[in-house]
């Protein structure tokens, strides 16, 4: 069954947080580097994609953690894995070495569950993040024309990461937390590159967005759908949001996605707001209370959670939304309402 | 939901805001000016490098309702890809420009891709066509469509430029069928350009060009109704170039008969349309003849409107740009020029206002902060977003840079007045972190208050922050993180700030980052001032105050005060799970290795009173600095005597204070009185001390730490401070309660005299000799009474931070928070009777100038917090205590969550 067949069907359930997963393992400098980077030019601690060369059983051990919670849909632990954001660690020349990994584990565990259980089969979602370098803001704020990186080489980051989730086989493309719309068309450009170039292994793309605050703007400045107009050309599976806010905050940005969208909405808030202390505290079953009632509304389609979200999270999320119908799929106009 | 969404298939294009293109949606305008071909002041700008200034001729067009941007860099001296990039991604940084879509227009593709990798936004392409072949025209449409871009498609192709409606529709119709069958376009993205040529020109063939265009445009709709058609207005009326009433008026009636036939959009100088109903009828009336190309047989109704063009004077038009705010106070333009991002008026508005005030830096410190402020509280708000705010910063600059010659003018005429160069701050994104854009903002509202930035970016170690800041010789160091990690990395930077004997106060920002948590894990990292700055414009303020000599004493007193208070807070409210049981915490209890040389006998047992101390003697022993507090007066003591801006009045009220000491020391108006006594003792339980009297043995009962601890860290009790009763050890405990007496009359008089002022002071220092007199105390006990410290040596100073052996904590302060001891204390001591303290119901000692508590002399003996306890506590000590346990809650109420 592919994932369009199953989103007909029910709501998905999208795992949660692979950072914070990665934290309770407390990992020292030298768990990151492993035998092969022990004496890398550089810190490396901090790199969470690394672990999919250097700690593989870490993370393929978290991915089963969310498959067992109920997780239809696993992401692969690439948030940062293209070259521009590994040039921190001097590890750009990894980036294919690293998604390739990252997929095979992904695909590794999801494979397993579906095997055990047929019916309800598990799909791998290669995670594209938004990158430390932004297209659309100057990091030079007394020369706000100048900009730290170009489109093309956005792009050829994105090619690249794109060209290695795909050769370890991932079902879907997420383009996710997307903060700078240009940086996610640079993603888009990239992906329609790719498939241009190799239409036999044509995936789905999703989109999730990210609305940062009070303004309900993406942080480059779009109101939510201008962000949606801006990303339609991808012909997304799902579009959606995700981080920086909790499902509190997020509920009126979602219900007016979902009022816009041509496609799937998806939806994987933050585990409420951090506290004073940069903790998330809010309880599985209270994210899962709020994600139950938008699924109640038909808000949505894809449900999970981001940072500060848990197996348990997600496990709550799975039982509350699994007798819900999905958001239904809306119609498209083909001709204009006084041409009929 | 029960129906089916159904989706419009509208066109849709995006700036920072969307623009939907719906059945009821007027005729779109598209800002023409910010082309190069078109208009020479643009072209000029733009060949001159003054992008900013090009930049408010777009701002112009968007103030006069351009709902779409056109921009064209099409010009043979310019570097197209380059001037379009530039211009650009300089827009893409204003938001009330960028909030319109970008239409990108070129005739070299190159140019028009080097834009689209510029704006976020949904931009329209104009234009690509069949000119070159089909080939080329899906290779382009496909770019086109990579980048998300709805295109305009001219109509034109291998034969040329479509001149008759024939033409027109054949091209529009043949390229829709490309793009919607071979490329995938969806056809709401397309949008046609039938051509608009100009007319009256003389020549008899172009007479129908209007209606040429207007007939294709109803064929067209006609035909693709989902597609647009858009249209380069100002062709139309090319002839009267020079003749702007005329052309405005050929325009206005141009549109009003194509809108009619289905043309949504245009490429228009949107300040300058007329509208139709306001033309004269005589003009009117001709340029309906001339566009529709009636009575129009050999040129007749052309030769009639060039007739009646030649009549009309060019009158210049005056523009309609809402200017209103420009006729309010300087201050006012000033904050409206901040808010909007107006840099247009900024050096004459400084200027203005430089004259105005006395001083180039109060310009700075006053119109302009003013502005900041209201910025940074909308933005607070969620009613400015993120560009604007930079926007803002920028005008701020562009005044500052403009004052800066002045202020360095003041600096040389009167070099004290501002001595030295711009202080030194140092900004960080923490390792680990790659955010800084909220720290760019910092940055550049800090540039503009004239502090000298050094921006280490972003992941930056804390040695080479800390190692920058040294050399560099730093005033204030700033980080910011927006990831959770980046909490513990500024901790560790606090931690390694202190390590170093640091002494820059230390900022924190960033999104994830709180006033609470900087109280509770950073600040108590570092002593010389952590501060968190909510945000940029808050920043300005904070480094002021730090900077200012006279106020960075007093500003970072006032942090770390109310820094404490949050901990305090924050320490009681802290939830179960970081707590063990009341079992674990004793077993964890301060293990003291007990042996007879560290425990010494006192010199008598049972008490000693002082009935009429020497106050005179008292006076060496008072601690300032909350007296100093209680006026409102934060600093310590006595540099708080010679601060610069309370210096005079602080010094004042000292002077004051022991004049009224004097008298009352001479006149003998108060009375100390107080009483001491040492007791056997022995730990007998966990928590319990039994102390033994003449006549009794009296078990004193105390509380401890549940928090869990680090390891190796103890919970402790004051209990543990006393040897355990099997070690054979023999232990002793002190008590003292000691008063201030006889302030009542004279309050009473100056109650009468209404004289407030001497009565607050005589409370205040009744207050500070009874705390002396037990500062005295103590040091007498140490020293003489108990005599463990007979060597002691210190200075009033090295009192006040209890730089001694041996503690005296008060029951129903933090080390041993249940006031109900105290009865035991007075009854030990004899208390009521010895020295006139009465206890009230609820355990507050009067006269209020009154001080008690235990005396413990073990080296190990320290002042320590209880903080919360469990249930398990609760309940034993309610057993100990033979109370019932809604007795124990209402005692320990502030130790129970």
């Amino acid at each position: 069954m592919n994932i369009r067949a199953a989103l007909e069907k029910r709501i998905l359930v999208i795992d949660g947080a692979m950072g914070t997963m990665i934290q309770r393992y407390k990992l020292s400098e030298a768990d990151y580097r492993g035998e092969r980077f022990a004496n890398w030019q550089s810190d490396v601690k901090g790199n969470n994609d690394l672990l999919c060369l250097t700690k593989p059983a870490v993370i393929e051990a978290i991915h089963k953690e969310y498959l067992a919670a109920g997780a239809d849909i696993i992401e692969t632990n690439t948030f940062n894995a293209q070259r521009v954001s590994l040039a921190d660690y001097h590890m750009e020349a990894l980036a294919y070495e690293i998604n390739l990994a990252a997929a095979r584990i992904a695909r590794k565990a999801a494979d397993a569950f579906t095997a055990e259980n047929p019916w309800k089969p598990r799909f791998v979602a290669g995670a594209i993040g938004p990158m430390n370098k932004t297209l659309s803001l100057s990091p030079d704020v007394n020369n706000p024309g100048y900009r730290a990186i170009s489109f093309d080489e956005v792009a050829d980051a994105y090619y690249e990461q794109v060209t290695a989730l795909v050769d370890g086989g991932v079902d879907v493309l997420l383009i996710e937390t997307i903060f700078d719309t240009l940086n996610a068309k640079a993603a888009i450009y990239a992906i329609k590159k790719y498939f241009a170039l190799h239409n036999d292994q044509k995936k789905e793309i999703m989109i999730s967005g990210t609305i940062t605050d009070a303004s309900g703007r993406t942080l480059s400045g779009q109101t939510l759908e201008a962000f949606y107009t801006s990303v339609m050309h991808a012909k997304p599976l799902s579009i959606g949001l995700n981080c920086a806010l909790g499902a509190k905050e997020m509920r009126g940005h979602i219900e007016e996605l979902s009022q816009l969208a041509s496609c799937y909405v998806s939806a994987y808030p933050n585990a409420g707001l951090p506290n004073a202390m940069g903790e998330y505290d809010e309880q599985p079953h209270e994210t899962a209370h709020f994600l139950e009632d938008w699924a109640n509304e038909g808000f949505v389609n894809i449900v999970g959670g981001c940072c500060g979200t848990t197996p348990d999270h997600i496990r709550h999320i799975a039982v509350n939304v699994q007798n819900i119908k999905p958001r239904k799929m809306p119609l498209l106009e083909t001709v204009l309402e006084d041409q009929l | 939901m029960s129906e089916t969404l159904v989706i419009k298939n509208y066109s849709r294009y995006a700036g920072l805001e969307p623009l939907v293109v719906r059945p009821d949606t007027n005729f779109i305008n598209v800002g023409e000016r910010t082309n190069v071909t078109g208009s020479k002041k643009f072209a000029r700008l733009i060949r001159e490098n003054k992008y900013e200034e090009a930049l408010s001729v777009a701002r112009q067009q968007v103030e006069n309702g351009a709902q779409i941007l056109d921009v064209n860099m099409d010009d043979a001296l310019l570097d197209g890809v380059k001037a379009m990039t530039t211009f650009l991604n300089l827009l893409q940084s204003e938001p009330d420009i960028a909030k319109i879509p970008v239409m990108i227009d070129s005739s070299k593709f190159e140019i028009i891709e080097a834009g689209l990798k510029c704006v976020q936004g949904k931009c329209i392409v104009n234009s690509i066509s069949l000119k070159e072949g089909e080939e080329k025209f899906i290779q382009h449409a496909l770019t086109c469509q990579a980048y998300g871009a709805a295109v305009i498609v001219m109509a034109f192709d291998e034969h040329g430029q479509a001149d008759t409606k024939t033409r027109k529709i054949e091209i529009c119709q043949r390229a829709y069928n490309i793009l919607t069958e071979q490329v995938g376009f969806d056809p709401q993205d397309i949008i046609f350009d039938p051509n608009i040529f100009a007319i009256a020109t003389g020549i008899e063939e172009h007479n129908n060009y209007a209606v040429d265009f207007i007939e294709a445009t109803r064929e067209i709709k006609q035909r693709m109704p989902l597609a647009k058609v858009s249209g380069g207005v100002s062709n139309v009326s090319f002839s009267f170039r020079g003749n702007d009433h005329v052309r405005e008026a050929i325009h206005s009636v141009f549109l009003l008969h194509a809108i009619k036939a289905g043309m949504d959009m245009g490429i228009v100088n949107a300040g300058q349309l007329v509208v139709y109903d306001e033309i004269e009828l005589q003009l009117r009336e001709l340029c309906e003849n001339v566009i529709l190309n009636r009575n129009n047989d050999n040129n007749e109704a052309t030769e009639s409107l060039i007739a009646f063009a030649e009549t009309v004077k060019a009158k210049g038009k005056v523009e309609v740009k809402d200017k209103a705010w420009r006729n309010n106070s300087v201050e006012e333009r000033l904050k409206h020029a901040l808010i909007n991002g107006i840099t247009d008026y900024i050096d004459a508005d400084t200027e203005e206002a430089r004259s105005k005030y006395f001083k180039p830096l109060e310009v700075i410190e006053g119109p302009l902060m003013a502005g900041m402020n209201v910025v940074g509280d909308l933005f607070g708000a969620g009613k400015m977003f993120l560009p604007q705010v930079v926007k803002s910063a920028r005008v701020m600059k562009k005044s500052v840079a403009y004052l800066t010659p002045f202020i360095e003018e003041e600096k040389r005429l009167n070099p004290l007045a501002l001595q030295g160069g711009a202080a030194k701050i140092l900004l960080a994104t923490v390792k680990g972190d790659v955010h800084d854009i909220g720290k760019n903002i910092v940055g550049v509202v800090l540039g503009c208050n004239g502090y000298d930035i050094i921006d280490l970016g972003v992941m930056v170690s804390a040695d080479k922050i800390l190692d920058t800041a040294q050399k560099e010789h730093v005033d204030i160091i700033g980080l910011s993180g927006l990831i959770t990690p980046s909490l513990d990395e500024m901790v560790h930077i606090a931690h390694e700030m202190k390590r170093r004997n640091m002494s820059q106060p230390l900022l924190i920002g960033g999104a994830t980052t709180s006033r609470m948590h900087t109280a509770v894990k950073i600040a108590p990292q570092y002593n010389n001032g952590v501060v968190h700055v909510l945000d940029a414009s808050r920043s300005v303020t904070v480094a002021g105050s730090l900077l200012s000599k006279d106020q960075r004493q007093n500003f970072l007193n006032g942090v770390a005060g109310e820094y404490i208070k949050l901990k305090e807070q924050f320490d009681n409210k802290k939830t179960a799970k970081q707590y063990i049981s009341y079992a674990d915490a004793a077993a964890n209890a301060l293990n003291i290795e007990w042996q007879n040389s560290n425990t010494l006998a006192p010199t008598f047992t049972e008490t000693k009173v002082f009935e009429d101390f020497p106050l005179a003697e008292l006076r060496s022993y008072i601690d300032w600095k909350p007296f100093f507090i209680a006026w409102e007066m934060h600093g310590n003591f006595p540099e708080i005597l010679s601060d610069q801006i309370i210096g005079k009045e602080a010094t004042k009220l000292y002077n004051d204070a022991n004049a009224l000491l004097d008298q009352l020391v001479a006149e003998k108006w108060l009375t100390a009185k107080g009483v001491i006594g040492f007791w056997e003792a022995a730990r007998v339980a966990a928590d319990s001390v039994e102390v033994l009297t003449k006549t009794s043995r009296i078990r004193l009962e105390f509380l401890r730490q549940q928090v869990k601890k680090a390891s190796s860290q103890p919970n402790l009790s004051l209990a543990d401070f006393i040897a355990p009763a099997k070690k054979g050890i023999k232990d002793f405990i002190g008590a003292f309660a000691v008063t201030i007496d006889g302030i009542e009359p004279h309050i009473k008089r100056f109650g009468q005299q209404h004289d407030d002022y001497n009565k607050i002071m005589l409370q205040a220092l009744a207050d500070r000799l009874a705390e002396a007199f037990a500062e005295c105390l103590h040091q007498r006990v140490r020293k003489e009474y108990w005599g463990y410290a007979k060597g002691e040596e210190l200075s009033n100073e090295e009192l006040i931070k209890e730089q001694y052996a041996g503690i005296r904590p008060a029951p129903g302060y933090p080390a041993c928070p249940d006031h109900s001891e105290k009865y035991k204390l007075f009854s030990l001591l004899n208390a009521t009777e010895n020295t006139g303290i009465q206890l009230t119901e609820s355990l507050a000692m009067y006269p209020a100038a009154s001080v008690c508590g235990w005396y413990f002399s073990h080296a190990q003996s320290q002042y320590f917090g209880v903080g919360k306890i469990g249930e398990d506590q609760l309940d034993d000590y309610a057993k100990r205590k033979g109370w019932n346990k809604e007795e124990a809650s209402r005692w320990l109420r502030p130790l129970l969550d």
